[in-house]
């Protein structure tokens, strides 16, 4: 006990505490409001707190002609996922935005029916009071038997987090295409074959009816008809015209192009196999006997025909057949696999994916650098690749109009990628009225009222078909003041911040894309609270609006000076942009775009935490730059044009540190995400989520191994600069676990698996050297394991060697800087993923210089023909060491990658190279903990 | 370092102790061979490297198959199948018709008692003799006449076309285990302990015939002829297993010079004589012997020999090269000797001068290496007094190349593309300079750039 003052101090404590409570609270003005949902874990970001089912789903809805909206199926298909989330009420509303799958059967002044080959429809829906996002794919499905033949279906993705949605659009919609794609495919079998049976039932029917008119023609010889014989002529002619109807109809079925599928290398059925396997597979096969069912798929030859009774059954005594019946089985189990597959995909934070979509787009553009140290593996597969280019092929003018809708158009759609196909501008009427109404009434009125203004647009959009990209963002906010506060915020990633509530700012105004329906039946500007108004006044200067009318149209987004600097030109030009109210849709309502948090307006720098999703990845495009109306640092980093070649020259310092912030904040989040809810799994792009599970295991092994092992540095420098390193041990799991945790240090040879081998038991050869670069070897005490040792012992010069056993290492020494901060023991990053994140970051500087060092022409060529070799070496040198910044052994490690990148450059494609081995005759030293 | 492994304390200098073959640390400056490619394909031993020209090489072993590589890629480029047994004796033959271009052979013999020659350009098989009644062990083409012999129990002489010219009669059970060309249409062959001067001559009766006769029989070696080499147009070198090494004449077959015991320390019987004890007869023999204009170099046993011409005697020598028999050695350009051995090491050698001061006492090691020829003992009491002025020689080990896991049997030096060593293991090892590699491929990589137009700014 050195001072007894400290001691008390501490038992004091408790009664300090108290003494804090009771000094007198805050001013109101100056509180802040607690985070609503802070009991479920302090995490800011987990948008679906409010939300009433516990992760994404996929939900399988169908608008059935006898019972009305009814939800069919979930995906993942487990009554926790969507908890008490009221899947009736979700599967109505979502089905009551479908305008498109309208309209089918006869048309005014067609004699026959006729199918419309109507493009699926893809909305946004949001519903604030159950928490609830969906992107949803309306579709149709052709069913004889169903009320003009259409049965019409809809899949959405139902988040709680609005920003997924909306982010993801472009990927969601070209899943859920496929999986539509899928699902139409093997429906048009269906009904191709259910017409076949039909026209068969239908030329039996007639052959029976003929005949029984000759038969009571030839019964019948008074010369006049009876009544039964004018009937069975009629009945007969009906026969008739109905043969023909389907005969039309089939044709028409028949003759659907299927280049959807062509187009789009997606090819879910082979043909002949497939309906094989489906004929096989029939459940429903083994009950013929039901009338008016006919069977998809049985055999064609062993079909009987049936008499068609000329009065059909009720409409609402018949079964309606099944989505599985509709499509076939084999492409109905595609489609769920592919909706599976959507639901991995796209689970998880939304910032996780954006990062993820942000790096596999980064990492394409290093095609010569990124074999390196990342797994590119998933690069051949065909990525949801966003339609980024969409507007590189229009014309200037476009690209100017674009601009202009972009800076009109509003924030919410602010990360949606540029879409290819002409979106419409559907003027849709609000109504001012809906101000005053209920609110649970609303919502639905004004959702009937949509369906009658797009009712009415039917006509036009059905005229051109292909307007297949429309997008609605419907949005019912309940605008209950007092609510809306805690509710906005719950979605909104947005720290309560000290100035909450002090300024009345002006509606920002912010930028899209595209021109995107935005309807929005929130009609109260009280709607926005006012902290979050104020929350990002660093951001932006706002001009304080005259007129609360008026507000809405007045967009007029200004930057910051202060913060504008990573921006060009193009981000000020849009702020030249004047408003055209015509494209502001939600013009009575501005302000629930404020609702949406406006991502990248606040800097980041603060305790090392983002508040900012990353944005979604965008092509350089300078006309669709103006679209970021703000972003500091971090996504000015990251916009490509300077991750070219040119990149590394030009901004590599930027570029470098908002990659750290970006990887470490991502990093942040979805952790904080993870620790506040169970239900966060790790989005696995692409099927790669084994390769997701094993960066993490293995960061945190990494983490480990730099905490544990004094001499990690010379270990992790062996394996940068491609000296194969032997971790020695006797017991396996141990020896793997340190393979493992090192591996993320080796350098790939080529687009293959990493040269890594976890557990080796014979004596290592030479050859071994070539193929591994990281061994983990057992150290046995049996006569061959001496041998193991001896072959060690001889080829020690090409290796380093780590006993697990007594903890040390033997290896070259290590004098650079760069391993220093890959493998720092005192980090404070605590997770394995971070940590992967964080020498992912570093090993790219890395590459970046390596690439830089490999392709400068003339560090390894002379300028001149008498130029010496020498001068060219020192220029080489000079280089490594003054433009790169690099010291002593950091040298061998950017040389080592050099090296590769050049072998992986002049590298034949068709043969596979010699494996070399490079080797310095170095000496070694011993470490010891 | 394998202490430390297997986990005693113990310091590893013991090893050094144990052996005194000189080691060299890790640090090796000027070895330049940084960078190796393993070439697989033999299935056994390989016993034979030959190089075709400035960029091709063959190599040939127990497995029966030659192998035609790229020493500048390691790439594979033809794989020769024709012999059932393994090759005996391999040799280059560049044919050099008038009508047509010069086009590059091999032949080789093999134990089925067969001889191949193959064209190396397009990787067929040219003609095949089958008509040996022993398996051939040695090879000669005689480049100036376009002939090639064919050593075994007895000697042929073929033209180009495989006409079989003339042979001699049956030798001796064992055959020619060496066979040197000679000045005058001389062979030199090494059958036994014998050295038999032949002598080829036209026929009178044929315009292309030509005749072989025995000149002379040389018997003046102990032991069986290891090696037989030749240094220059008037001199050429025989060593034998028991470490005879005999300079000749190479016109008139006499002997110029000759040591049998030069590696002997039991001379000075003082001096280590457990040495002799250890010494078998395998590590006296003389296994390979080279020579550039001044020096003859000789591995006999673990140890290497320089041998002066002029001086007649050892100039330099390291008596515990490896830790094993010494396979093959050759001499660089640059003052520098490469040596492989049954250990699986190749070492790197430079010929250095000794500074030594005339005050300092000369290391009785030095003296072991004395050659106290029975020619003259006179002339090497001379010599004696002479070495106080003429400059001292010594083998500085400068670097050893360390990959085969079993005896290194022969290798290729290559000049800057590298060197090409064959193994036990049945791999062949491209070494290369690996300073030299990179920017090579840097050349490569800026030529592939501006051939895929990515140098264009776009």
């Amino acid at each position: 006990m050195i001072s007894a003052p400290d001691v008390v101090a501490f038992t004091r404590e408790e009664e300090l505490e108290d003494d804090l409570y009771r000094e007198p609270p805050l001013p109101e003005e100056y509180s802040v409001p607690l985070f609503p949902f802070a009991g479920q874990g302090a995490n800011p970001w987990a948008k679906v707190a409010g939300s009433k089912f516990t992760r994404d789903f996929i939900l399988i809805s169908e608008f059935s002609e006898q019972v009305g909206p009814q939800p069919l199926l979930t995906i993942p298909d487990d009554a926790k996922v969507s908890g008490t989330f009221d899947l009736n009420y979700f599967s109505l509303r979502i089905m009551s935005v479908d305008y498109q799958a309208s309209f089918v059967g006869h048309p005014p002044g067609s004699a026959y029916p006729k199918l419309n080959f109507v493009e699926d429809s893809k909305v946004v829906l949001g519903d604030s009071k159950e928490g609830a996002f969906a992107y949803v794919h309306h579709l149709t499905l052709y069913d004889l038997e169903a009320r003009g033949f259409v049965r019409p279906f809809c899949m959405a993705y139902i988040s709680a987090d609005e920003h997924k949605i909306m982010q993801q659009f472009q990927e969601l919609s070209a899943e859920f295409s496929k999986a539509s794609e899928c699902l139409k495919t093997g429906n048009r079998k269906a009904f191709a074959n259910e017409l076949e049976k039909k026209l068969k039932d239908l030329d039996y029917t007639r052959t029976v009816l003929h005949n029984e008119t000759e038969q009571q023609k030839k019964a019948n010889d008074k010369g006049y008809y009876t009544t039964q014989a004018i009937e069975k002529a009629n009945e007969l002619a009906s026969v008739e015209k109905s043969i023909i109807e389907h005969q039309d109809l089939l044709r028409q079925i028949r003759s659907y192009p299927y280049r959807k599928l062509k187009e789009s290398e997606f090819h879910p059925y082979e043909p002949e196999g497939a309906l094989d396997r489906a004929d096989d597979q029939d459940p429903t096969a083994s009950d013929p006997s039901e009338p008016g069912e006919t069977h998809l798929y049985s055999h064609m030859p062993s079909y009987t025909p049936k008499l068609i009774k000329a009065k059909s059954a009720k409409c609402f005594d018949k079964k309606l057949k099944t989505l599985e019946e509709l499509c076939d089985v084999y492409f109905f189990t595609q489609t769920l696999d592919q909706l599976h597959h959507i639901e991995r995909t796209f689970r998880g934070d939304v910032c996780y994916l954006l990062t993820e979509q942000i790096s596999r787009a980064l990492l394409k553009q290093q095609s010569v650098t990124n074999f390196l140290f990342e797994d590119v593996s998933f690069l051949d597969e065909k990525p949801p690749e966003k339609q980024y280019r969409g507007c590189q092929g229009l014309s200037q003018e476009a690209i100017d109009e674009k601009c202009l809708e972009e800076s009109l158009a509003p924030k919410v759609v602010i990360s949606l990628g540029s879409y290819k196909s002409s979106v419409e501008c559907v003027p849709i009427k609000m109504e001012q009225e809906m101000e005053d109404s209920e609110e649970p009434k609303m919502s639905e009125s004004v959702m009937s009222e949509h369906q009658e203004n797009l009712d009415y647009l039917d006509a036009d959009i059905k005229g051109s078909i292909s307007s297949g990209e429309s997008i609605e963002v419907l949005r019912t906010e309940k605008s209950g003041s007092g609510l809306t506060k805690s509710e906005s915020q719950a979605s909104l990633p947005v720290m309560p911040s000290p100035q909450a509530g002090r300024s009345k700012v002006g509606s920002r105004r912010t930028v899209s894309e595209d021109s995107i329906e935005v309807l929005s039946t929130c009609p109260s500007e009280s709607l926005i609270p006012e902290d979050f108004k104020a929350s990002y006044p660093s951001a932006i200067n706002e001009e304080p609006y005259a007129d609360d009318d008026e507000g809405g149209l007045r967009f007029t987004p200004r930057l910051n000076p202060g913060v504008d600097d990573g921006q060009d030109d193009a981000s000020k030009q849009e702020s030249l942009v004047q408003v055209d109210a015509a494209c502001c849709i939600g013009k009575e309502s501005p302000n629930f775009l404020e609702a949406l948090p406006e991502p990248g307006q606040r800097p980041c720098e603060e305790a090392g935490v983002v508040r900012i999703p990353p944005q979604p990845y965008r092509p350089a495009e300078q006309g669709l730059r103006g679209g970021f109306p703000c972003h500091d640092g971090l996504s000015a980093g990251l916009l490509p044009c300077e991750l070219d070649s040119r990149y590394l020259t030009g901004s590599r310092e930027v570029s470098k540190s908002s990659l750290d912030e970006c990887s470490d904040s991502t990093s942040y989040i979805s952790s904080a995400a993870s620790t506040c809810s169970d239900r966060t799994p790790s989005p696995a792009h692409l099927g790669c989520a084994a390769g997701e599970r094993h960066r993490k295991r293995a960061g945190q092994n990494a983490l480990r191994f730099i905490r544990q092992y004094p001499f990690a540095h010379p270990a992790i420098y062996s394996l940068l600069s491609g000296r194969t390193l032997v971790v020695l041990g006797e017991d396996e799991p141990m020896v793997r676990k340190l393979v493992t945790a090192l591996s993320i240090f080796v350098p790939n040879c080529g687009a293959y698996a990493k040269p890594v081998k976890h557990w080796v038991t014979a004596p290592l050869h030479l050859v071994d050297f070539q193929k591994w670069k990281l061994i983990g070897l057992q150290r046995a005490v049996s006569p061959g394991g001496v041998n193991v040792l001896h072959t060690l012992s001889r080829y020690s010069r090409y290796l380093s060697i780590l006993d697990a056993d007594s903890k040390t290492l033997r290896c070259p020494l290590y004098k650079g800087s760069v391993v220093a901060r890959l493998a720092d023991h005192r980090t404070q990053i605590k997770r394995g993923s971070t940590y992967y994140m964080h020498i992912q970051s570093i090993l790219t500087q890395l590459c970046s210089k390596a690439f830089l060092f490999t392709f400068c022409h003339h560090l390894h060529l002379p300028i001149s023909e008498r130029e010496p070799e020498e001068s060219v070496v020192n220029r080489r040198m000079n280089f490594l060491k003054l433009q790169l910044g690099l010291a002593n052994e950091d040298i061998k490690i950017v040389q080592y990658l050099a090296e590769l990148l050049k072998l992986h450059y002049i590298q034949e494609p068709g043969q596979g190279g010699n494996p070399l081995l490079r080797f310095d005759y170095v000496p070694s030293f011993l470490y010891k903990i | 370092m394998l202490r430390w492994l297997i986990g005693g304390g113990r310091e590893p200098q013991g090893l050094a102790e144990k052996s005194s073959v000189q080691t060299i640390g890790e640090e090796q400056i000027q070895n330049p061979y940084t960078e190796l490619l393993v070439l697989k394909g033999h299935q056994d031993i390989v016993r034979f490297l030959v190089q075709i020209d400035d960029c091709r090489f063959a190599s040939a072993g127990d497995d029966g198959i030659i192998f035609l590589w790229n020493a500048q890629t390691g790439e594979k480029l033809y794989e020769l199948h024709g012999h059932t047994h393994k090759i005996t004796a391999i040799a280059p033959f560049s044919s050099s018709d008038v009508t047509e271009e010069k086009t590059d052979l091999i032949i080789t013999a093999s134990a089925d008692r067969t001889v191949i020659v193959w064209d190396c350009t397009t990787g067929r098989q040219v003609q095949k003799v089958s008509c040996f009644h022993s398996t051939v062990k040695c090879l000669t083409v005689l480049q100036r006449l376009n002939v090639w012999l064919s050593g075994g129990s007895d000697l042929c002489v073929w033209n180009q076309k495989l006409d079989l010219l003339c042979k001699t009669s049956h030798l001796s059970d064992a055959g020619i285990s060496a066979l040197v060309e000679l000045p005058k249409n001389c062979v030199a062959a090494a059958v036994g302990k014998e050295l038999i001067i032949f002598r080829l001559s036209a026929s009178n009766n044929e315009s292309e015939g030509w005749n072989v006769l025995e000149v002379k029989r040389l018997v003046d070696h102990q032991d069986n002829i290891s090696s037989l080499v030749s240094v220059n147009d008037l001199t050429f070198v025989t060593g034998s297993h028991v470490g005879e090494l005999i300079v000749w004449d190479a016109l008139d077959w006499t002997k110029q010079a000759f040591e049998c015991n030069f590696w002997d320390s039991s001379v000075h019987p003082d001096v280590q004589p457990e040495i002799k004890l250890s010494q078998s007869p395998n590590e006296t023999s003389v296994q390979h012997l080279t020579s550039d204009e001044e020096c003859v170099f000789a591995a006999v046993g673990k140890g290497i020999y320089v041998y002066n011409l002029q001086m007649k005697r050892v100039i330099a020598c390291q008596k515990t090269a490896h830790d094993s028999s010494v396979l093959h050695i050759e001499k660089l350009p640059n003052r520098q000797l490469i040596s492989c051995s049954e250990d699986g090491s190749v070492r790197i050698w430079e010929l250095r001068e000794k500074q030594q001061l005339p005050a300092e006492p000369v290391p009785t090691g030095f003296f072991n290496m004395w050659g106290f020829g029975r020619t003259n003992k006179q002339a090497n009491q001379a010599a004696k007094k002479m070495q106080e002025n003429t400059p001292m020689y010594f083998l500085e080990l400068i670097g050893d190349l360390i990959g085969h896991s079993s005896a290194v049997q022969m290798f290729l030096y290559f000049g800057e593309l590298g060197l090409a060593t064959c193994s036990a293991d049945h791999l062949i090892i491209l070494w290369k300079d690996g300073e030299r590699e990179s920017s090579l491929r840097s050349l490569t990589l800026f030529k592939k750039l501006a051939q895929n137009g990515d140098l264009q700014l776009k």
